[in-house]
């Protein structure tokens, strides 16, 4: 097998969780094939984030410490990270199914001319090489085995919270690798002028480890007030139902589901939800599902691994108290 | 203003979806077919831009079988000008890769200023085909938007899209290509008198060969990557259900986070 790159996303200058997950499943398969394991990252004021990367399995890393890359840009990282594998024998590269790794990955295939597999939840390959990955598909309800052909410039994204991360080896030096020439950024027809941050979450709901959700049951955009509380004590963030969003109540980027994001966090907290199929879609991935709602035949208590049938008004904030207690006991 | 809109034809969003008994596509008995919903989103923003700049034409394209052409009828129903059918046995089984090239090929017999497609279509989830023509046509593209603004002189146009804990706003030379994601606009429905008038509208069918793209270089035994087993997944049952008045439940609930899902 060829060598395995990783791309290895970050924002702000912080590498993202996903690109240690990366790492790490890039590691596992390289065992298996004695493949090496290049990480590359992009951005500004990084270097130091690229001694975590060998720390954390990377044979060598590519590091392109720019500030004229520090937005993403499809045409200048597929370019960079095209030439990288190019450089040498390439047979696999990985990187997050985040809103970046979801334009990069195919803008990566298209140019290497290689098969592309998105949002994968497992990942393996044969002595040669080739992957075969495990994808969800038709909104989750159906679990696919897709099969690569080829063993050259396969790209696959890989679905957050799903794979684990390596120990990090303290002792480890890192190996820089160097690129030759970057993308001429004169030439790029599509430029990020800015980036609104949303008022929103410190946590990003696809990489959440907890999340708590809430719906209709609320009944007014104030009663959100209920789940933040909840969500602050457990560190976790916050997301919406469709009807939710619909109502106006939380902006669409809180959406859970067939049409909103696709979360699989440790534990998902549906309050006031009934569970249609359409929300299922997003979120009964969860390792651990709780739901907090008044009538026992809603559907989300056939997926939930806890369920109370009660008032969303009374339950959460008991909760909330019962964890804060046990928190502050620790 | 030329605009063209790629449509994938794609079981409606409530279908059960079950595996086929060799476990190697879906059962499709019974299903019922509907036009990709984020195509949907590409289609409505293609129309309002026509009606914006007040010229131009909306061409709505579609590879698939026979069926396919529902689907294209239903855009035309809704207000796009005209439809391209591209149908050929030799498809059956083709990957992200021949689908591109196809589309590419028709794509490049017009000159179009914005070329629309969705996030993903929702039976394969892939997401893949309109970065993919991107590069293919050598085209900028944006990816996921949920706005469209552009520019008076319909050279330029900024584009956003939504990405963890905020927004890229993004500066784009035309012709681009834009990947729909919902919150861009609320689709219209089909009229009445636009399901008439679609009768009378443009629909060309076109084959691997009108393209100029050899049978044997699409199809499934091109495919770099195949479909090998689809299955369910794995079921969920419920659990526990905790009883007792509130403060008991919520009591149990957190001995059993804390110990059997060790949350904290
Ligand atoms: C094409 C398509 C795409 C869709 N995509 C999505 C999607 O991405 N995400 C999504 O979520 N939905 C989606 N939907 C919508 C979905 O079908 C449901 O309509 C939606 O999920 C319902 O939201 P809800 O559970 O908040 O509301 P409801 O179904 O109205 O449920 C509200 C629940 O709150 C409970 N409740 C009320 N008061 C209380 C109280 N005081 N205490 C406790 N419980 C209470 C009720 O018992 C009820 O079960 C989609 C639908 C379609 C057709
Ligand atoms: N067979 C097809 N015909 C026309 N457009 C397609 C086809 N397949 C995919 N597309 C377009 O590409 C988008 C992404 O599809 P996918 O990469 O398969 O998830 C869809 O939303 C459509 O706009």
């Amino acid at each position: 097998m060829g060598q395995i790159l990783v791309f290895s996303e970050q924002r702000d200058g912080k590498l993202k969780r996903v690109a240690f997950e990366a790492l790490g499943a890039a590691r596992q398969l390289a065992s298996q094939t004695n493949a090496t394991v290049a990480a590359i990252i992009v951005g500004k004021n990084i270097a130091s984030e690229a001694e975590t990367l060998s720390k954390k399995g990377a044979d060598k890393v590519f590091v392109i410490d720019d500030p004229g890359f520090a937005h993403y840009s499809s045409e200048a990282y597929g370019t960079i990270i095209a030439d990288i594998a190019k450089k040498e024998d390439t047979s696999l590269i990985l990187m997050g199914a985040t809103a970046m790794g979801k334009d990069l990955g195919p803008k990566v295939a298209a140019k290497l001319g290689g098969p592309f597999a998105g949002d994968c939840i497992k990942l393996e390959c044969d002595a040669e090489g080739k992957i075969t990955a495990t994808r969800p598909m038709y909104g989750g309800k159906i679990i696919s085995i897709v099969r690569s052909h080829t063993n050259k410039y396969q790209v696959a994204t890989l679905r957050p919270n799903v794979f684990s991360v390596n120990e990090a080896d303290e002792n480890k030096k890192t190996v820089f690798e160097n690129i030759d020439t970057l993308p001429d950024l004169s030439e790029m027809k599509a430029v990020v002028k800015e980036i609104l941050s949303s008022a929103n979450t410190k946590i990003d709901l696809t990489e959440a480890d907890i999340i708590v959700s809430g719906g209709r049951g609320l009944k007014a955009p104030e009663h959100f007030a209920l789940i933040e509380a909840l969500a602050e004590t457990l560190g976790a963030a916050v997301g919406a139902s469709r009807a939710a969003v619909d109502a106006g109540w939380k902006p669409h980027s809180y959406q859970v589901g067939l049409t909103g994001k696709t979360v699989s966090p440790s534990l998902y907290i549906a309050c006031g939800i009934s569970g249609a199929i359409q929300h299922q879609a997003g979120m009964s991935s969860s390792k651990y599902i709780v739901a907090i709602n008044k009538d026992p035949n809603a559907p989300i208590f056939k997926i939930a691994n806890y369920g109370i049938v009660g008032d969303l008004f009374e339950i959460v904030p008991l909760l909330t108290e019962a964890i804060k207690t046990i928190k502050n006991e620790e | 203003m030329n605009i063209a809109v790629c449509i994938k034809q794609v079981p409606a969003t409530e279908s059960k979806i079950r595996p086929s008994a060799d476990g190697k596509d879906i059962d499709r008995t019974g299903l019922s077919f509907v036009v990709n919903p984020y195509d949907e989103f590409g289609l409505e923003e293609a129309l309002k831009i026509k009606e914006q700049v007040g010229k131009g034409t909306v061409t709505v394209i579609s590879i698939g079988e026979d069926k396919t052409i529902e689907a294209l009828r239903t855009c035309l129903a809704v207000g796009a000008d005209q439809a391209i059918h591209i149908k050929d046995p030799a498809l059956s089984g083709s990957d992200t890769h021949a689908i591109a090239l196809v589309l590419t090929a028709a794509l490049q017999k017009e000159n179009y200023d914005i070329i629309f497609f969705g996030k993903q279509a929702i039976d394969n989830d892939s997401g893949a085909v309109g970065i993919h023509v991107a590069e293919l046509m050598n085209l900028p593209h944006v990816a996921v938007i949920n706005k469209l603004e552009v520019s008076p002189d319909d050279k330029k146009a900024v584009a956003h899209r939504q990405i963890e804990g905020g927004t890229e706003v993004i500066n784009i030379d035309l012709p681009a290509i834009f990947t729909c994601q919902k919150e861009l606009n609320v689709p219209r429905y089909a009229s009445l008198p636009g399901i008439m008038k679609a009768k009378q509208k443009p629909m060309t069918i076109y084959s691997l060969n009108d393209l100029n793209i050899a049978t044997d270089a699409v199809g499934a035994e091109k495919a770099m990557i195949t479909l090998d087993q689809l299955s369910p997944p794995e079921k969920r049952t419920a659990g526990t259900a905790l009883e007792g008045n509130a403060g008991e439940a919520v009591t149990a609930l957190v001995r059993l986070l804390h110990e059997e899902a060790k949350i904290f």
